[in-house]
């Protein structure tokens, strides 16, 4: 693995047709960084992640160590940035190896049987991910969670060096939410791998991002450390919320209130 | 995260199951076998039977004169005759159709991610109608270099309505699924209601529309067969390369983006292929229904999901399925000839109809 790159987002600004969802936005993962961006339903957050991305039309620029990355071809982008969307789709028939290979589309060429190297990152990736048992199995039989592995799977079989992952949590029990969050850290910390996230679990991204940055109405009004962002007057102001954070042993953590009568 | 599978999957039977595919060596050899299998019965059966040995060797020692290689064994004078001229164009004419009509069906579902996609969806079937019946009803009899002008008006018939719902579905801020398809239905509805009102106010063609409409091979020629080898053979190759890329698209566009492969992009030169081959299957045969929507769903079956294996199973299945379907149409009747079209529904539509079942029920 080549390790992790300095993501930049600047000044970034995207509209869903004439309806403007994100202004100037500024934003830095330090290379083997994990940012998480939190922010309310309807902030902005997956249009964030899908422009840094390049499937979303935007100003302003994304940076890779400095380089714009949007100057970059489609494919030459593909082998540096990887992506996990909120919703997959998971093609009917196919197998959970096949659906990990794809990750390799970047690397190989058009007519080109897959090369010793590609079987090798492929097997490597899924012996990490612990889904050697479910190689032939079809990934629609698959549960949750194994769904959820086989994406990363495919994500880190590009060999990546940033990983942008919308939500991954979104459709996990605590557990299983807990062992996605997990895996991702570790990998960050051995491969060095950037990672740029949305989380909408505000006590779990506090708990395994090192910044979190807030979005609001498509602008970022806080970014920082997890006890400087999550705070009980950010929450009434931005999540119309009434919670107390306590300092929990990794990070905030959020109790929800109960209104009055 | 949450998990959208784009369906259930078929043979359900799975709760476990590992799946074992073929690979595409072996699929492409197995198909290879089918086909020529499926022509040697389309060349035997008919009013004069053409035993295969005998066919085999006619060809052979055909192929091997200019060489001085004599072949024994093959078919009379007569016979020889029936073979070249009648017989084997029909049957080839036949692979070709069914082969461009069931790859360009397989290529659509890809794209749109949709399984019951076929090759008429963006209004191919509805523009060539209308060329066609133009011809009959103002033009009949009327050929260009030797070439009557019925293909050619279904051809250009078939580009410009799927080039209408392509202009209209960008136009629209589409270069997502629902708003071509949608785009694709309206030209296709305009174009069936012009297609009836010239039908109507030449009531006196309507045998002839309506021969045309059910689609037939009766009378096909070398010459057909030249007319759209060109265009099936550009248009099936281009298929064949985006197989890899039509596999990354089943992730979606987004994710096939963060893989490297341009979505819109991959998404036109399919729908380009795609629909180029229709149009010249349609050139020559008519409308020959259900072909591109029910093998590709048999080939999935056999060889999987992966375009790799499916739209080679596609182009030698599809041929194989339409070489049985019109030797069905030339010998129920006999002599008289069932519409092609009549044949692939009658074994089509219950198909479809059980998928539609078997999809249901799985819900």
């Amino acid at each position: 693995m080549t390790g992790g790159a300095r993501l930049e987002v600047v000044g970034l600004g995207a509209a869903h047709g004439r309806t403007p969802v994100l202004h100037d936005v500024r934003l830095t993962v330090e290379p083997g960084g994990w940012l998480a961006v939190i922010g309310p339903n309807g902030s902005g957050k997956s249009t964030l992640l899908r422009s840094v991305l390049g499937a979303h039309p935007h100003d302003g620029q994304v940076r890779l160590d400095g380089t714009p990355l949007d100057a970059a071809g489609v494919r030459a982008r593909a082998r540096q940035v990887a992506y996990a969307p909120q919703q997959p789709v998971l093609p009917e028939g196919l197998t959970t190896r096949d659906y990990v290979a794809l990750g390799r589309t970047p690397h190989r060429a058009l007519l080109a049987a897959p090369r010793a190297l590609d079987h090798r990152v492929v097997a490597e990736v899924m012996g990490r991910l612990e889904l050697d048992g479910l190689a032939g199995r079809l990934l629609t039989t698959l549960s949750g969670g194994e769904q959820q592995r086989a994406v990363l799977a495919r994500a880190l079989a590009q060999q990546p060096r940033v990983l942008l992952l919308d939500e991954p949590t979104a459709a996990l029990d605590l557990g299983h939410a807990q062992q996605v969050l997990d895996l991702v850290d570790t990998l960050r910390r051995q491969d060095g791998i950037t990672v740029l996230s949305t989380l909408h679990d505000l006590t779990l991204a506090g708990q395994y991002a090192d910044r979190l940055a807030l979005l609001s109405a498509g602008r970022v009004v806080a970014e920082g450390l997890p006890a400087d962002v999550v705070t009980a007057a950010a929450l009434e102001a931005h999540y119309g919320a009434r919670a107390r954070v306590v300092a929990g042993p990794d990070g905030p953590a959020v109790l929800p209130l109960r209104g009055p009568g | 995260m949450t998990a959208t599978s784009s369906g259930t999957r078929d043979g359900q039977a799975a709760g476990a199951a590992s799946a074992r595919r073929p690979g595409a060596l072996l699929v492409v050899c197995a198909g290879a076998a089918a086909l020529l299998l499926a022509a040697l019965a389309g060349i035997w059966v008919g009013a004069l039977p053409l035993p295969p040995v005998a066919v085999v060797a006619t060809l052979l020692d055909r192929a091997l004169s200019p060489l001085g290689v004599d072949v024994p064994g093959g078919l009379t004078g007569t016979e020889a005759a029936v073979l070249l001229q009648l017989r084997l164009p029909r049957v080839v004419l036949a692979a070709l159709v069914g082969a461009a009509l069931a790859v360009a069906g397989g290529s659509y579902q890809g794209v749109f991610r949709n399984p019951l996609a076929d090759p008429y969806l963006l209004g191919a079937a509805a523009g060539a109608g209308l060329g066609a019946t133009l011809v009959i009803a103002y033009a009949p009899g009327v050929t260009v270099a030797g070439i009557g002008v019925i293909p050619l008006a279904a051809f250009a018939g078939a580009l410009t309505g799927v080039g209408a719902a392509l202009l209209l579905g960008t136009a629209a801020g589409g270069s997502n699924n629902a708003t071509l398809l949608l785009a694709g239905v309206a030209v296709a509805a305009f174009l069936a209601a012009a297609q009836t009102l010239v039908q109507q106010q030449n009531a006196e063609d309507l045998q002839q529309v309506y021969g045309w409409l059910l689609g037939q091979l009766g009378g096909a020629q070398w010459s057909d067969i030249l007319l759209v080898l060109p265009y099936l053979g550009l248009a099936s190759a281009v298929l064949l390369l985006c197989a890899r890329p039509l596999d990354v698209l089943a992730v979606g566009d987004d994710e096939a983006r963060s893989l490297g492969v341009h979505p819109t992009r991959v998404r036109l030169l399919v729908i380009v292929a795609a629909s180029l081959a229709t149009a010249s299957a349609v050139a020559v045969s008519g409308l020959v229904g259900f072909v591109g929507l029910v093998v590709p769903h048999m080939a999935r079956r056999l060889v999987g999901g992966s375009h790799v294996r499916l739209l080679p199973a596609c182009l030698l299945g599809g041929g194989a399925f339409l070489v049985l379907a019109d030797l069905v149409a030339r010998v129920v009747l006999s002599p008289a000839e069932l519409p092609l079209g009549v044949v692939t529904a009658f074994i089509g539509a219950p198909f479809f109809a059980g998928l539609l079942w078997a999809r249901g029920r799985r819900r």
